[in-house]
């Protein structure tokens, strides 16, 4: 068998693993199983920018934001149905990462990593500057009845963790596709060599661009879905913190790898589960994990799989 | 008819906040032939072909390619009309396999074409003899294989124009002997400009010698023009030429 | 009371943040100066300032100056001490490699916040100041009678205050001739100047970063001690000090010192002048976004040289 074939069969075999959990997990587990597998597209956006491209946004919660904000204020307050709003949503990351990216990327290194931080902070600000519309950190709930597509509940278990699967699956899909492109290679290339890669011809500034608007459409995509299918809006999702998460999850579950974000957001979500149970102080279990990481296992966990036994691990 | 000239510099200069590494370089690259670029260390060689191919910007002057003005081009867009160019501190991608490092070479311009891609890496390989070597990771082989696969990436682009900084430096006698009938065999086929201190490389492979000496252009000429000249020697007087 | 002798209020309060804000920033910016990297746990260390200031106080008892003169002491030698630790244990295991570091070091931020979570809990706590006398101020203005000198009605500062303004300078100065008269100045700014050449010329470079790092936090740590007694020590408050340390550093050029004082004091003076006359959660978003564009167009600061 092919690597490829591998490859793929592997992806397949994820997802076909994810819709039989549901109908063995119970229903707790089943619910927190759509949940992160909602975050998991963000971490899988995120993941695009710095597992691949080698670009450490510590923003990215403004673009799940975005989403999520464009997706919630619309359906709420300007009564458009659920799937233009959750387009507007997508839209609205996507634009902000344009304009972000157009800033930011004039900057390298340390300079671009204090710039998105800045620009998300300026966007949680914004989104509670405009506390009228947002309830800003109190946030809003979004009405049971705004929230199903064509006919089906979305706050029903069942509809709401196939959504989470439809969603996650297509951006799985489609991620682990677009890192085999020519396009996807080029991408590792610039985070190995940026240099040599514009020397071999290719426009590095405009690629990385087009993935930071990807990465954003993608974590666009996360924020709408998250409030589509858990029906609250919060400023919470802006902060700083959300903007950490996404680098967790990825630095866990193996940065630069298709897997990689799903087993680190399904790690890290029931470890800060876990945890919360003993203790308030459960962010502790992120700085540890984070040290942790950063010394001993800079590539994470399928990084380790791929160099013990699983060579081909995409 | 072509022109003879595939790429002309007309005075080409650069200077570094008041050091001038250039001063109004005039310069005319022979097409299909070899042309060694020499000159003392500080000479100026690494930034002319910095200018050359967009890495550096110029202060002044143009550099034509093929009877069009390139001057403001960014480097990509030069690398896209043919340019190739090797670096003089190896700079591979350490991290990624010696085949996926051709393969991004070559892919630019066979991005449609899976097949061609996959026997344009296999041939280029062999050339250069990394072939067993493929699957390895770059960053893992000799520092003289990873010479070698800098060049290998270089050919695989096919290039209109290769230019080589100091393709040599490092390599131990048997692989510059390599890198000698490697060029030879090229000659013909593109157009090469080397950036050479082994005067041995330079003697066996160029058809054509330029000199750069305090970032000017001294002589420019035939090897045996250039032997000849006094200029030259006075400019390499005290200097090894036999390095 | 009139624009005037609000305005000079806003001032004085302006005065005390930048005081404060130019230790912390100090201790950000030496450590961006030499080591290159950069520390997000920095208002971490500013918070474990605070907080160990409420506690050493609260055993010594007394008189509240005791503790106070006890915690200026102890506490910024203290988080001096960790940080040089957290530095040997954690950063120089990444080789400071820039993103490593900034990873380690939000890690780093959760262990320190999360841990003072658990054990000093999530209450603000206040800190005694050793002495606080109500000062009113004058002010002078053209009347019915010409010029004379009124004390208008809330126009007043507090001794402690002063007293804080005072002490930050001192600190600077102080620091001033650590950095250009003595041995220790002189390792750093050759490590500073490039480490490698510093290392082959006999400088223990890794020393020097341990110092450094314990340094740079021990500066925050101070500004917190000086800041407790008008402010409560709580678990969270190194996250506005963080911000504002990173803004002064960017906006005074990445690891250019006298960059650093000049705009902690712009900025400090700002925010306290903004923050008395408009919503300050514009005032922020317009700050924030500023110095995002600031490092975008002008990354080596407004004050500082080209980065090497």
């Amino acid at each position: 068998m092919t690597d490829n074939s591998k490859s793929n069969l592997m992806h397949i075999g994820v997802l076909v693993v994810l819709f039989a959990l549901f109908f063995i997990l119970p229903v707790y587990h089943a619910g927190n199983m759509s949940r992160i597998m909602v975050l998991a597209v963000y971490a899988m956006g995120f993941n695009l920018l710095f597992g691949y491209t080698g670009l450490l946004s510590l923003g990215h919660a403004m673009f799940f934001a975005a989403g999520m904000y464009g997706f919630g204020l619309t359906t709420n307050l300007g009564g458009l149905p659920v799937p233009l709003a959750f387009g507007f949503g997508v839209i609205c990351a996507g634009v902000l990462a344009l304009v972000v990216g157009f800033l930011a990327l004039r900057t390298i290194g340390v300079a671009f990593m204090i710039v998105t931080l800045m620009f998300a902070q300026t966007a949680y600000l914004v989104v509670l500057y405009f506390g009228t519309y947002t309830r800003g950190d109190e946030g809003f709930v979004i009405q049971q009845a705004q929230r199903s597509i064509a006919g089906i509940d979305l706050t029903s278990e069942t509809g709401r963790y196939f959504t989470a699967l439809l969603i996650f699956g297509i951006c799985f899909l489609l991620i682990a596709r677009l890192v085999q492109t020519p396009f996807g290679k080029t991408l590792v290339a610039i985070r190995e060599n940026e240099e040599r890669t514009r020397m071999l011809g290719y426009d590095s500034h405009r690629h990385k661009l087009k993935i930071l608007v990807i990465s954003g459409l993608f974590s666009g995509v996360a924020g709408a879905t998250y409030a589509l299918l858990f029906g609250y809006v919060g400023a919470t999702f802006a902060t700083v913190q959300y903007s950490i998460f996404p680098l967790v999850w990825v630095l866990l579950g193996g940065a630069g790898t298709t897997i990689g974000p799903l087993i680190g957001v399904f790690f890290m979500f029931y470890l800060i589960n876990i945890s919360s149970g003993f203790t308030d102080a459960y962010m502790l279990v992120v700085g540890v994990v984070l040290v942790l990481l950063t010394l001993f296992a800079p590539h994470g966990l399928a990084g380790l799989l791929r160099k013990k036994v699983l060579t081909w691990l995409p | 008819m072509a022109a003879v000239n595939i790429l002309e510099t007309r005075g080409l200069s650069k200077s570094f906040g008041g050091v001038h590494a250039n001063s109004d370089v005039d310069f005319e690259l022979a097409r299909g032939k070899v042309t060694a670029l020499i000159g003392p260390n500080g000479a100026g060689k690494s930034t002319f072909v910095g200018m050359v191919s967009g890495r550096i910007e110029a202060t002044r002057g143009q550099v034509l390619f093929e009877g069009a003005d390139i001057s403001h081009l960014p480097a990509h867009k030069r690398i896209q009309l043919g340019l190739a160019y090797t670096f003089q501190i190896t700079s591979i991608f350490a991290g990624l396999s010696v085949e996926e490092n051709v393969a991004l070479a070559a892919r630019r311009l066979l991005a449609g074409q899976p097949e061609a891609l996959v026997k344009r890496v296999t041939s280029v390989l062999a050339r250069v003899g990394l072939s067993d070597r493929a699957v390895q990771i770059a960053g893992d082989l000799s520092y003289g294989h990873q010479r070698i696969l800098e060049i290998a990436m270089g050919l695989a682009q096919e290039p209109k124009i290769f230019i080589l900084d100091e393709p040599t430096q490092g390599l131990a006698e048997s692989e510059v002997d390599d890198f000698i009938t490697l060029v030879r065999a090229l000659a013909g086929e593109t157009t090469i400009l080397l950036i050479e201190h082994n005067m041995r490389v330079v003697m066996e492979t160029a058809d054509m010698i330029a000199v750069l000496d305090q970032g000017r252009m001294l002589a420019e000429g035939t090897p045996d023009d250039i032997r000849a000249n006094a200029d030259v020697q006075a400019a390499y007087l005290g200097t090894s030429t036999d390095a | 009371m009139d624009f005037g002798p609000h305005l000079m209020l806003a001032s004085l309060e302006g005065a005390v943040i930048s005081a404060i804000l130019v230790l912390t920033a100090m201790g950000l910016s030496i450590v961006f100066g030499v080591m290159r990297v950069v520390n997000v746990a920095h208002g971490e260390f500013y918070m474990l300032g605070a907080v160990l200031t409420w506690f050493i106080t609260s055993i010594v008892g007394g008189h509240p100056a005791i503790g106070f003169v006890a915690a200026i002491v102890v506490a910024p030698l203290l988080v001096g001490c960790l940080a040089a630790g957290a530095d040997r244990l954690i950063l120089k295991r990444v080789n400071y490699d820039p993103d490593r570091t900034i990873v380690a070091t939000i890690g780093m931020l959760y262990i320190i916040q999360q841990t003072t979570l658990m054990t000093f809990g999530p209450e603000a706590r206040p800190v005694e100041a050793p002495f606080n006398t109500r000062l009113s101020l004058p002010w002078f203005e053209w009347g019915e009678n010409g010029f004379a000198m009124i004390w208008p009605w809330g126009l007043s500062t507090t001794s402690y205050k002063l007293f804080v303004i005072a002490a930050a300078a001192m600190v600077l100065v102080a620091l001033w001739l650590v950095l250009t008269r003595t041995k220790v100045g002189l390792l750093m700014r050759a490590t500073q100047q490039d480490s490698e050449t510093a290392q082959a010329f006999g400088v223990p470079v890794g020393k020097v970063y341990s110092w450094v790092f314990g340094l740079g936090a021990g500066l925050a740590a101070l500004g917190a001690v000086l800041v407790v007694p008008i402010q409560q020590a709580h678990y969270l408050m190194g996250h506005d000090p963080l911000l504002l340390a990173f803004i002064v550093v960017i906006i005074g050029g990445l690891g250019s010192l006298p960059g650093t004082v000049i705009a902690a004091i712009l900025i400090g003076m700002s925010d306290g002048i903004i923050s008395v006359f408009f919503s300050p959660t514009l005032a922020k978003i317009i700050a924030t976004f500023l110095v995002a564009m600031v490092l975008v167009f002008r990354p080596q600061g407004l004050l500082g040289k080209i980065a090497r």
